[in-house]
């Protein structure tokens, strides 16, 4: 694991201080500060590629450096920054009937969620913040954090908006965790480990070792995880909590500044963390997909980020083609489509994998 | 849905919400997510369009109209004008028919595409409103080649126009018609046939026939619940008599006859009759002719009174106009077409979900500028 791997490394530099704890402090706060700093670009990142995508497909040009001087810099690179600099020296506004400790807490609640998901995501066979033998359970859990923070902005708001977009998040997250769970469920009786690391390992060898190729059960498996998957991570056509045309703008109706930047932040960490999962389980990981071939660490970063982008980037398409369900129909596919077919899907893993011995 | 009651809360949708295509507030008893009764209140745009209109000149009324129904200026103009002329007893040109013609059918295309636009937003889909829009500029540009204006033209006098067509004009149009043409198939693949939009809007909000016409809605409106009326053809003003076109009514090909989607359908399938027209209208359109021919130099109607309606994109617009013979309009009277069509809201949207009311509402197409004047 990467904290101790630092710490080994560290004792090894300087021999004569070896096992002092600073270094195991050191240790610790480092692969944090990596992160934070991974997370960070990141986010500049998708911000950038949603506002390109979506300029694509809309035939506009989106943002773009025009003339002489920092105007957005060069083909608007500078543009999230510059939005994210906007919100921050925003005038910090809590409505005076909110209730003020939890309507603070909110967006730190959520935030956290988001960010502590991403500790136990692979980036390379050593190349993983805390390699958790319960792994891909921890995420699932640690993603539930976020219909909590939901539902304490939209209480706490005191707004008839925001009450309607907590209210309507709560059903949705908590539905949609069913069908993504037991869509890993079939994951993890095919590879018998809810370790990430051993998931992935499970899948070396190639294009055709990947768990999605495995047996003709697991497309299905992929199709529901990613679809309840947009539905968690609140985007279209799930994007009832914070509809615009219906709700204003759901939870997130009375907050503004840096604490509305926390709420959008953490929706795009949370479309990290997501499809990171389904990189994991479903498309091999880190693992090249020529076998040996080109699966150093360095390249297993870049598989697994690309991997990863490739999905963000078919959650971006979707957001900007199709409209929004409504909240029965919402359900409606999750109780009653997705559910009995990833129970289908579990009853048929379990079959094909005895016949297969 | 229904069987669990619990507490009732009111809400107030608007007057700013990003939903209620302007200053509307919609007053909303839900019951969750039910809505049990539903309460507009408008007068949040209210200028006195009316009362204006009876302090100033005829001629400046026509600005004034622009401003009623700012999403369809010319047809807005046009009523105004074929009203007025009926009242003068004047009789313009042929040039000037078909260039009203043409201006009232590109103003229908355009206010269509805002509609329909508009109205897959209402549902969450935001990228066929800015395809929509993409193709409504290249409409605007065209208006403004002409007079100069993209939103509020002044552009149809009584008697004729204000100036005639810029040079390339008919060939700008031709153009621009061979470039729309694909665009409303593309429109309608993303939109009209996607399995989301057809789950969202068809069968919700039925309008059956009767209650439309018991409520006065008109327009496509009225066309979707499957009344074949439409004053171009059946109270035919101007030279619409000349024409070849279809009147597009709903069917109820993807629920019942009258739901979201056939308003919404419709006012696609008027876009190409649209294009019929224009195309007809500059291919018949006489090279010469002074568009200010007719133009009356004082406008002094004589004593009395008359109504004029014309087929505005929303509807039925008609003009009442009282003279007593001077130059200022004794009363002037309007029928809105939107303000029938917000009317019918509480009978066909009460009972239905929150969102639904709200694609309910942008099925009808309402603008506030006219509902309040």
């Amino acid at each position: 694991m990467t904290v101790d791997f630092i710490f080994e490394g560290l004792n090894q530099l300087f021999p004569s201080f070896a096992g002092n704890d600073i270094f195991l402090i050191l240790a610790m706060l480092l692969p944090f500060a990596g992160l934070f700093g991974f997370i960070t670009i990141y986010g500049f990142g998708v911000i950038y590629s949603e506002l390109k995508v979506s300029s694509f497909i809309q035939d506009k040009t989106g943002p773009m450096g025009q003339g002489p001087g920092l105007h957005a810099g060069k083909w608007g690179l500078l543009q999230p920054v510059a939005d994210g600099l906007k919100l921050f020296f925003k005038e910090d506004i809590i409505p005076a009937s909110a209730d003020k400790p939890l309507f603070i807490l909110a967006p730190f609640l959520i935030f956290i969620g988001a960010f502590i998901s991403i500790i136990a995501v692979p980036f390379g066979e050593k190349i993983i913040v805390a390699d958790m033998n319960i792994g891909i359970f921890y995420v699932l859990g640690i993603g539930s954090l976020a219909v909590i923070a939901v539902i304490l902005a939209g209480w706490s708001s005191n707004n008839k908006w925001a009450l309607y977009g907590g209210m309507r998040s709560a059903a949705q997250i908590i539905s949609y965790e069913i069908p993504a769970g037991i869509s890993l469920v079939v994951v993890i009786m095919l590879t018998s480990s809810l370790s990430m690391q051993e998931i992935i390992s499970y899948q070396a060898g190639g294009l055709f070792n990947w768990v999605i190729f495995d047996n003709p059960f697991m497309p299905i498996a992929f199709v529901i995880y990613f679809i309840s998957a947009l539905a968690e991570t609140n985007r279209t056509p799930f994007d009832l909590p914070e509809s615009e045309s219906e709700l204003v703008a759901g939870f997130v109706t009375e907050y503004s500044g840096a604490r509305y930047a926390l709420f959008f932040l953490s929706e795009y960490a949370n479309m990290f963390v997501v499809s990171a999962v389904a990189a994991t389980a479903f498309l091999g990981g880190w693992q090249s997909p020529f076998s040996d071939f080109l699966n150093t660490p360095i390249w297993s970063m870049f598989w697994m980020i690309s991997k990863t982008f490739f999905l963000i980037f078919v959650m971006i398409w979707i957001r900007w083609t199709v409209p929004r369900l409504r909240v029965d129909q919402l359900m409606h596919v999750c109780w009653k489509v997705f559910i009995p077919i990833g129970l289908f899907n579990i009853f048929g893993v379990a079959i094909w994998t005895v016949l297969r011995g | 849905m229904g069987l669990v009651h619990g507490e009732e809360m009111v809400l107030n949708i608007g007057p700013q919400h990003p939903a209620t295509h302007g200053v509307l507030r919609l007053q909303v008893r839900t019951d969750g997510e039910v809505v049990s009764q539903i309460t507009p209140y408008m007068g949040y745009l209210h200028r006195c369009f009316e009362k204006h209109c009876e302090n100033v000149t005829y001629e400046q009324v026509i600005p004034y109209t622009d401003r009623c129904d700012y999403l369809s200026s010319m047809s807005m103009n046009f009523g105004y004008v074929v009203a007025m002329e009926r009242l003068m007893d004047i009789k313009v040109n042929e040039r000037v028919e078909h260039i009203r013609v043409v201006m009232a059918e590109l103003q229908r295309i355009a206010s269509h595409l805002l509609c329909t636009g508009v109205f897959g937003l209402d549902l969450g889909a935001f990228t066929p409103f800015l395809w929509a829009l993409r193709d409504r500029e290249r409409i605007l540009d065209l208006f403004e080649f002409t007079c100069g204006a993209r939103l509020l033209y002044n552009y149809m006098w009584v008697g004729g126009l204000s100036h005639d067509i810029p040079v390339g004009f008919v060939e700008s149009t031709f153009e621009f018609l061979d470039y729309f043409e694909p665009k409303i198939d593309e429109l309608e693949n993303i939109l009209a046939h996607n399995k989301i939009l057809v789950e969202r809007s068809a069968d919700i909000g039925v309008m059956p026939k009767d209650i439309a016409i018991s409520y006065g809605v008109t327009g496509p409106n009225l066309r979707a619940s499957g009344v074949k009326w439409d004053l171009r053809k059946n109270d035919s003003y101007s030279i619409y008599d000349r024409f070849e076109f279809d009147i597009p009514i709903g069917e109820g090909k993807k629920g019942t006859v009258g739901d979201c989607w056939d308003r919404f359908y419709v006012r696609i399938l008027e876009m190409r009759e649209s294009v019929k027209i224009i195309r007809q209208a500059l291919a018949s359109m006489p090279k010469d002719g002074d568009v200010h021919q007719s133009l009356p130099k004082k406008i002094r109607p004589p004593k009395g009174s008359v109504y004029a309606r014309t087929e505005t994109p929303r509807g039925d617009l008609g003009y009442y106009i009282e003279s007593d013979g001077s130059p200022i309009p004794y009363r002037l009277k309007m029928r809105s077409p939107a303000f029938t069509a917000l009317s019918v809201m509480d009978e066909i949207a009460a009972g239905w979900l929150l969102s639904d009311v709200l694609a309910i509402l942008g099925s009808l197409d309402i603008v506030l500028g006219e509902i309040d004047r």
